[in-house]
């Protein structure tokens, strides 16, 4: 084994590989799925975008919070939401993670910091200041991250979180994952400037630019943004650029992409193909050892796939449980 | 210890009492304290209309005044409130509800449900209603029919000082997101409340006054109202059984329900617009239960379909008058006594 | 003009706060003649409903007051007279009659309710009258000291009246002292040496008559006399239920019926009444001090303390006064002491003083010997 030249140990690097594989794992055979027409409502797959949640949540615990997206199944799984219920809430089974009740755009668990996929583009972002507040007056260091896309960037609440998280000098960083699109608009079209970083100054937050399929560089730069945080430093904005492999939900005919784009960015911006390509040819992680992972993260799917599948729905009773704590 | 106390600073000392009990309970809102970055005096305002003045001084800290930012910092009270904070966030008049009604709708409103019991949001908002002000139409609605219909919220609308100071301590202490509703022309209303910390359960109407002819139901200013067109309507031999709902979600139906079993006459009074308001959820809701009880159809006194007027002589006619709610039992009740 | 054979019946004034009553029956019409004590006619308010006795003999010779109109205290609503007064005499007392002030109403009512500090706590009080020895009233479980509203003036009239809110009731301080009854009997001396009152009959109702009833115990050259009206400490049984519920009631519907059965009619539970109550309930810390005080006096329906042969430490005269259909303390418990004057009301229930208010000042006063 060669000397490890990377910011993370060999331990460290083969959990951010079972994370990214399990997010690619867990959307391609959701797209499988759900062509087969199991899968009620929506999905929003991540596919493609694996390195910027991975290289996000690795500098967080579980006293750090998330505020994430409506294709949010990457958030929770780098955060560490239990992929078996997860699958079971997209199925809308009882077992789900939010019992059923909220399904894949409403995946929540407060336990581990993740404090729900939203359906509301950029509804996270004052949520996730509300988490940098409640951190700031324990003292307990902890840190919010609030994921949104290009296109929800353009929200007022967004913007207007922006201010108010400089204003009080906040814990939060807001990630912009820009993978170019919004719905079928196109970010050169709806965001009048060319970089968000030129927003973020306009805001008083330092921000910072990243190839959102370099797991490396988004750790990097995630680190330098979380740690500032983490020691009273304030807010700052992080933008990943990067590619989504599906469209904006299952069932996009994706007519608004050019032709070959998909293909063109499985093949040259896959950022679970680069990563692995990285840490072997630097010897330190073997292909037998991500062959292990890759095995064991496609019996994991298949078992979750397969224990949603069998899991019963929610009762008739459930249907006005839990609407208060108490009425 | 009881005295007469108004009912602004009986607001405040709810919120007195309960950042004293709890540090989990932390304000804010625009201008709750005032003066933020300003030259001259700290806690310049204490809110708009001083609700909150002195607080700043007793709690350094715990209020924050916000850029004029609603869906940013209500938001952010209820993304606090998931992690286990007590905000209390003002808007200052929920006229404003408008730039930050996702955060309440789809994110307060829906956690305990989405997420399948496993959050919790406790949360309150404070915010100002109601005409008679001269505010004109973007200061002065009653949109408690709004809230109310949203399963997951709470709405509380007090009448009198004694009941805002036990439902807000309530509401602070409630698990669940309340919209706490101020009337701005109660504040200087005046009650015996005690000195002491107490509250009062959301869901318990309270009968203001006993009667055996009519029942006249109502909340917030109008309780007042219809007080005095009870005085005027026994100087007609008609009794007129008065009720405060207190809180609009949950909703006391019992109380009401039972009062009309006895009346056989119902009167609902209204401040909100007449479409889907409390008037209809009521009357509607009496029709079915105490349908074999009613001896006349229930009667909604309400204010016009329109927006709030500004010119006072156009103002006064919008909120329900005494005389029209007097009217209104009248119709219905006169000849009860014939017998 | 003062005329003593022309006598008005006027609006009573029950309590310190009340300032109006309403006319809600006559029981009498013109032309009966009237006995001294008898009932003549029925007012409800805002707190409860009661009944105006006769205070002098004659003949019913106008019904003035309306019903269901509302008078303030001391309105002139009828007038009792020989019949052989003329009638030009009545109409020109009638016209002539001025009701008091509704001020020097207001300035009683002001200082009718005080706060002092004792070692306990603070203590709310109400002082009345001045001349006689010092008489205290102490109410019982839940009550305060608005429970002897109709008990005050009429004995305020031969006797210093001291009414107090025992701690966690009223608006005393909410403080349990410890040690249970016996720490409330401590209390109660401890109010005492605030007030400067070195000895004094005590007037317990319910546990309020334990709590006298242990002060005489521990300090017997302080207590003139005791007078116990349907008291704890008599006897072992007691309405667990009854207790229990009225803790833990949080509205009124779950209030009421807990109420109603302190009284042997139950059309005497107001919705005021049961409002004041709430009021009170729901004030922080009274449901937790309820069930302690409730816990150290009782456990299933059997009460801790039971004094009878101790009382023979004590040789001041002891009046025992009990509604014989008291649903809470049994009557058989008015017996449990031999040397005592007893006696049992019939048609009366848990709150004798408020039931037949004039019976038992009839019996207080005689007891006190004045």
């Amino acid at each position: 084994m060669s000397k490890n030249p990377f910011p993370l140990s060999k331990d460290e690097l083969l959990k951010a590989y079972r994370t990214m594989r399990t997010i690619r794992e867990f959307e391609e055979r959701l797209h499988v799925e759900f062509a087969k027409g199991d899968i009620p409502g929506f999905v929003h797959l991540y596919a493609g975008e694996e390195a910027c949640a991975t290289g996000i949540m690795m500098h967080l615990t579980d006293t750090d919070r998330i505020a994430s997206t409506h294709r949010g199944h990457g958030h929770c799984i780098a955060k560490g939401v239990d992929v078996h219920e997860m699958m079971a809430e997209i199925y809308g089974k009882a077992t789900g993670a939010c019992r059923g009740k909220g399904g894949s755009m409403h995946i929540a668990d407060l336990s581990k910091g993740m404090m729900g996929a939203n359906g509301i583009l950029g509804a996270g972002a004052p949520l996730a200041c509300g988490a940098a507040l409640a951190s700031k007056f324990r003292g307990d260091k902890g840190v919010s991250v609030t994921f949104f896309g290009d296109g929800a960037s353009n929200q007022g609440m967004v913007l207007e979180s922006m201010n108010l998280a400089a204003v009080w000098n906040l814990p939060v960083i807001f990630v912009v994952e820009n993978n170019g699109y919004a719905e079928s608009t196109s970010v050169d079209y709806a965001t009048a400037v060319d970089s968000y970083v030129d927003r973020a100054s306009g805001f008083g937050l330092p921000g910072v630019t990243v190839d959102g399929a370099d797991f490396f560089a988004v750790y990097e730069a995630a680190g330098e943004v979380i740690r500032r945080a983490r020691e009273g430093g304030g807010p700052s904005l992080l933008e990943c650029k990067m590619a989504r492999f599906f469209g904006h939900f299952e069932g996009d005919a994706q007519t608004y992409k050019a032709k070959d784009e998909n293909e063109l960015n499985r093949a040259n911006r896959d950022c679970i193909k680069m990563f692995a390509d990285r840490v072997r040819e630097a010897g330190v992680v073997t292909a037998a050892e991500l062959g292990a992972i890759e095995k064991e993260v496609e019996a994991l799917i298949d078992d979750a796939v397969a224990a949603a599948k069998n899991a019963l729905p929610p009762t008739p009773r459930e249907l006005t449980t839990d609407v208060y704590v108490s009425y | 210890m009881a005295r007469k106390i108004s009912m602004k600073q009986a607001i405040n000392e709810a919120l007195d009492l309960e950042m004293k009990r709890d540090p989990t309970v932390i304000v804010m809102g625009e201008d709750i304290v005032g003066g933020a970055g300003a030259p001259g005096e700290e806690d310049a305002w204490g809110g708009v209309l001083g609700v909150t003045k002195g607080l700043h001084a007793k709690y350094p800290g715990r209020l924050l005044d916000t850029p004029l930012s609603e869906s940013a910092y209500i938001g952010a009270a209820i993304g606090a409130a998931t992690c286990g904070m007590r905000p209390v966030a003002e808007l200052m008049f929920l006229d404003f509800s408008g730039v930050c009604f996702d955060q309440i709708l789809n994110q307060a409103a829906k956690f305990k449900y989405m997420f399948g019991g496993k959050a919790k949001t406790p949360v309150v908002i404070r915010a100002m209603v109601g005409a008679g002000f001269r505010a004109a139409a973007q200061h002065s609605q009653m949109l408690t029919p709004v809230f109310t219909h949203i399963p997951g919220l709470k709405v509380v609308c007090p009448s009198n000082a004694y009941d805002a100071k036990g439902l807000l301590i309530q509401a602070i202490r409630d698990d669940d997101p309340v919209i706490f509703c101020e009337h701005k022309n109660l504040y200087g209303h005046e009650t015996d409340v005690p000195a002491e910390a107490y509250a009062i359960p959301f869901g318990e109407a309270s009968v203001v006054r006993e009667g055996k002819d009519v029942t006249i139901v109502s909340y917030g200013l109008t309780v007042q109202r219809a007080l005095e067109a009870a005085e005027k309507l026994a100087k007609d031999r008609i009794q007129a059984e008065v009720i405060d709902l207190r809180t609009l979600s949950p909703i006391d139906w019992d109380t009401v329900v039972e009062s009309v079993e006895s009346t056989g006459r119902l009167v609902v009074v209204d401040e909100a617009n007449p479409r889907c308001s409390i008037a209809t959820d009521v009357a509607a809701r009496v029709a079915q239960e105490a349908f074999n009880a009613l001896k006349a159809a229930p009667q909604m006194v309400t204010a016009p379909h329109a927006p709030v007027p500004f010119s006072p002589v156009l103002e006064d006619l919008y909120i329900p008058t005494a005389d029209a709610i007097a009217k209104a039992a009248s119709k219905i009740a006169s000849h009860a006594i014939a017998a | 003009m003062t005329d003593e054979s022309v006598k008005p019946i006027v609006m009573p004034k029950w309590g310190l706060s009340m300032s109006e009553g309403k006319l809600t029956g006559w029981l009498k019409t013109a032309g009966d003649k009237i006995a001294v004590g008898e009932q003549i006619v029925e007012v409800e308010t805002d707190k409860i409903a009661g009944v105006v006795e006769a205070s002098d003999a004659g003949v019913l010779r106008r019904t003035i007051g309306e019903v269901d109109a509302v008078y303030p205290v001391k309105a002139l609503i009828g007038v009792i007279a020989d019949a052989s007064v003329p009638d030009s005499e009545i109409d020109a007392y009638v016209a002539s009659y001025v009701t008091p002030a509704a001020d020097e109403e207001e300035e009683e009512e002001k200082s009718a309710y005080a706060f002092v500090d004792t070692p306990v706590g603070s203590i709310r009080y109400a002082k009345r009258g001045e001349r006689g020895d010092a008489v205290v009233l102490v109410h019982g479980f839940g009550g305060d000291l608005d429970n002897w509203l109709f008990n005050i003036d009429a004995l305020a009239a031969k006797t210093t009246i001291y009414a107090l809110d025992l701690p966690g009731h009223g608006q005393s301080t909410k403080a349990i002292p410890e040690n249970g009854l016996l720490g409330l009997a401590k209390g109660l001396l401890g109010f005492m040496d605030a007030l400067d009152v070195e000895r004094a009959h005590l007037v317990g109702h319910s546990m309020g008559g334990a709590v006298s009833m242990l002060a005489a115990l521990e300090a017997p050259q302080r207590v003139q006399s005791l007078t116990l009206i349907d008291s704890a400490g008599l006897g072992s049984e007691i309405n667990a239920d009854y207790l229990a519920g009225f803790v833990s009631a949080s509205s009124r519907r779950e209030l009421k019926p807990v109420v109603e059965q302190l009284f042997a009619d139950p059309k005497l539970v107001s919705r005021q009444l049961l409002e004041d109550l709430l009021r009170y309930k729901r004030l922080d810390g009274v449901e937790a001090a309820l069930s302690t005080i409730s816990s150290q006096f009782q456990a299933d329906g059997k009460q801790r303390t039971v004094l009878g042969p101790e009382l023979k430490g004590f040789d001041g005269p002891i009046l025992v006064i009990w509604g014989e259909d008291d649903r809470v303390i049994p009557a058989a418990h008015a017996n449990a002491l031999a040397g005592a004057k007893t006696e049992i009301i019939s048609g009366v229930g848990h709150m004798a003083q408020m039931e037949k208010a004039s019976r038992v000042n009839e019996l207080v006063l005689a007891h006190l010997g004045v």
